[in-house]
């Protein structure tokens, strides 16, 4: 208990009390003490490992047994913004890790390796920034991936917004296996792999932006697990991808755009949680164009579409997957979606920011 | 089945039920305006247009509250915005009017401070927690939005708020309605009036401009089940000659309306001429505060003024929302203008005829 009365000193420096500091100082990116401090107290103890703690310049990757010949590696890189830090069912944390997971998963792949740069605002509280790390880790743990490399820097209050997260991927993807956005053929199958638009809706009712009170939570999820085990269940799969930003409907417009084929979807099998459908009814927004972070977009032959369901939904975070709609040849690069009254209206992507209407 | 559970007003079946009455009893061509954007919207959405027969044809009105904001008041709302010490608070749509330059985006982005509130309350509770700042809301809307906006204001006096106004940018639907039939390029044969207005300001306006114009009004509401219903009501009343104000709303709309909320509206405020964007002046068919709160008018506080306001010589809105014009007789539609990159106001809004022909028919199914 005593020991709290005194500043920690390391080695022969001015006696200022580092570590009295309950929030981010512009000293914590000085590359000096503080830095190291900072590293070894907070971002050591929740991310660390062998690989990272060794503090070098870069990390060294060794290919194991766990990547026999013909793998290849696979990238991807995201960075991470959003307000409020803390959201229901995650936060900026568990967002930077599922984010970049999920990105290297839909290639097929299995990602093992992140690197991490976090951008800290002058006056972030310590304990935030604790609970995100804390939140990272178990996110890693989660996913089965660790942090090899990581940077962190400060800037001036005002200069940024609280903390950023950038977050890198890597990932190892079997031979032969091909998974992209070009690949939808017609006669596919359109599957999701739960209910669309909870994330967009938790935000906002984070930021006070619903006017009323709902249950909704953040889907954020890493997918990983459940595309290595669809993708060894039915190799046939075609395209993979999450629904982020933009929502369903602009991922499905990239897809057909980059397959050159049509993509139709029933309107009435998308399925939509009760509080998502009522909070968007209210506030004349669409569903179909809410991000998600914790979902995903399976097109593989329409024959092989019970076996990939029944697959889904016996694993976590797949159980609520349907199928939703197939693939057409023509018209190429149209998303269409077929009305519960069986007419039909094109799904075009969402233009600029999706702004609540007024009555 | 329990008589008493509430009908299903998605129903796909009641729907076609509805669109086959209509198909029924339609001998002849006739134009039906619906007159409020949200109405547009649900109708495009679920495709209900595709379902009519082709002697019936949708005219799209000027109910989309975003769309009919004149140039004047985008401006006002640009140049109050930038003055410092200012917390400039919207609906969100707003947020993508183009002005003569820029629209309040990139106000936000050149540094001033603009908020998306959902309820002008929320501009009173900034205006609380912030009193060295001045908050600024932009009432804008339909008789919709108008109670709220009365009942912040009267908060404010009450609590002494000296620090929140309002720029007064508020429509009436009648007085729009009127202007629609008086005009020798009308072609409008009935109406669907818009169910929401009606459920604050009753409709028993309406039936002074059903018996005027000879034309019938039916109080609809904004689901796929309502909008047919409304549908083959006006197509009904027109087939055997009748001109009538009906309710096919009646679980939201009465006659008479929500008197409360009529008379907080009538306290604060009292009609004036309005500019309508693509339109004109229309005589009293806006709101402005009554003498006794105009101390809240966000004009009497800041000074503005501009020179001559020119909209983008390429679009049609103001056909378009007269209804003589639909979204693919622009030039400039889906070329030229597009969500992203808007000439006029309708494509903005969600509301707005532009947009939602963008978004559901840009390419006939």
């Amino acid at each position: 208990m005593s020991e709290a009365n005194f500043p920690s000193m390391q080695g022969p420096v001015c006696p200022l009390p580092l570590n009295q500091h309950d929030q981010i100082v512009i000293g914590h990116g000085s590359g000096g003490l503080m830095t190291h401090e900072l590293i070894r107290n907070l971002f050591q103890k929740y991310l660390g490992n062998p690989t990272l703690n060794a503090s070098n310049d870069a990390a060294i990757l060794t290919t194991s047994n766990e990547m026999p010949a013909g793998l290849r590696l696979v990238v991807s890189t995201d960075a991470h913004i959003v307000t409020p830090l803390f959201f229901p069912g995650g936060d900026i944390g568990r967002l930077a890790i599922c984010g970049t997971v999920n990105d290297v998963a839909m290639m097929g792949a299995q990602p093992r390796y992140l690197t991490a740069t976090f951008i800290l605002e002058e006056g972030l509280p310590l304990t935030t920034l604790e609970a995100v790390l804390r939140s990272m880790q178990a996110a890693c743990k989660e996913a089965g991936v660790s942090i090899i490399a990581a940077d962190t820097k400060v800037t001036e209050k005002g200069k940024s917004d609280g903390l950023f997260i950038s977050t890198s991927g890597f990932g190892w993807l079997p031979e032969g296996r091909q998974i992209a956005g070009d690949q939808a053929q017609p006669g596919d199958a359109v599957l999701v792999s739960g209910p669309i638009g909870n994330h967009g809706i938790a935000v906002m009712q984070a930021r006070g932006n619903l006017g009323f009170q709902s249950e909704v939570r953040s889907d954020t999820a890493p997918l990983n697990a459940l595309v290595w085990g669809l993708c060894q269940a039915v190799p046939s799969v075609h395209v993979l991808r999450d629904p982020t930003r933009g929502g369903l409907a602009t991922t499905l417009a990239e897809i057909a755009m980059q397959s050159q084929v049509c993509i139709t979807l029933e309107e009435a099998a998308i399925p939509i949680d009760q509080p998502v459908r009522k909070a968007c009814e209210l506030l004349g927004l669409d569903p179909l164009y809410l991000a998600n972070e914790g979902k995903m977009i399976i097109i593989l032959p329409e024959a092989d579409a019970p076996t990939a369901l029944s697959y889904l939904r016996a694993k976590r975070y797949g159980e609520g997957a349907q199928l939703i709609g197939k693939v057409s040849a023509m018209p190429a690069g149209q998303v269409w979606l077929r009305t519960p009254l069986g007419t039909t209206r094109v799904l075009e992507m969402l233009a600029g920011e999706m702004l609540p209407r007024i009555c | 089945m329990n008589a008493s559970a509430p009908l299903d007003y998605r129903s796909a079946e009641l729907t076609r039920k509805f669109i086959e009455q209509i198909r029924h009893i339609t001998t002849q061509p006739w134009n039906i305006m619906e007159i409020c954007g949200g109405q547009t919207h649900a109708l495009l959405q679920y495709g209900i247009d595709q379902l009519l027969p082709p002697e019936i044809t949708l005219i799209h009105g000027p109910g989309c509250p975003v769309c009919v904001t004149s140039l004047e008041a985008i401006e006002t709302a640009l140049q109050i915005a930038a003055q410092p010490g200012v917390i400039f608070t919207t609906f969100g749509d707003m947020l993508r009017v183009p002005g003569n330059h820029q629209d309040l985006f990139s106000a936000r982005a050149n540094g001033a401070d603009v908020r998306v509130v959902v309820s002008p309350m929320d501009a009173v509770g900034l205006a609380q927690a912030e009193p060295e700042r001045q908050v600024v809301f932009f009432a804008i809307g339909f008789e919709t939005t108008v109670p709220s906006i009365a009942a912040s204001i009267l908060h404010a006096e009450r609590n002494h708020i000296t620090n929140f106004s309002i720029l007064p940018a508020n429509v009436l639907v009648p007085p729009a309605i009127h202007a629609i039939l008086s005009s020798p390029e009308n072609r409008v044969n009935g109406f669907l009036a818009a169910g929401h207005v009606c459920a604050v300001m009753g409709y028993w306006e309406y039936e002074l401009i059903a018996a005027q114009y000879h034309t019938p009004l039916v109080v609809t509401g904004f689901e796929p089940v309502d909008l047919a219903r409304g549908i083959y009501q006006t197509v009904r009343q027109l087939e055997e000659g009748r001109c009538q104000v009906e309710n096919a709303y009646s679980r939201a709309v009465t006659r008479e309306g929500n008197r409360t909320a009529q008379a907080l509206i009538n306290h604060v405020f009292e009609p004036v001429d309005r500019q309508w964007r693509g339109i004109g002046l229309i005589p009293r068919s806006g709101l402005g505060l009554r003498a006794a709160y105009r101390s809240f008018d966000a004009l009497e506080r800041f000074p503005v003024a501009f020179n001559t306001l020119v909209e983008s010589p390429l679009c049609i809105a103001g056909q378009v929302l007269r209804g003589v014009a639909t979204p693919h007789d622009c030039p400039a539609f889906s070329r030229e203008c597009t969500p992203s990159s808007p000439l006029g106001a309708p494509m903005v809004s969600s509301e707005g005829a532009c947009a939602a022909y963008y978004r559901y028919q840009r390419v006939k199914p």
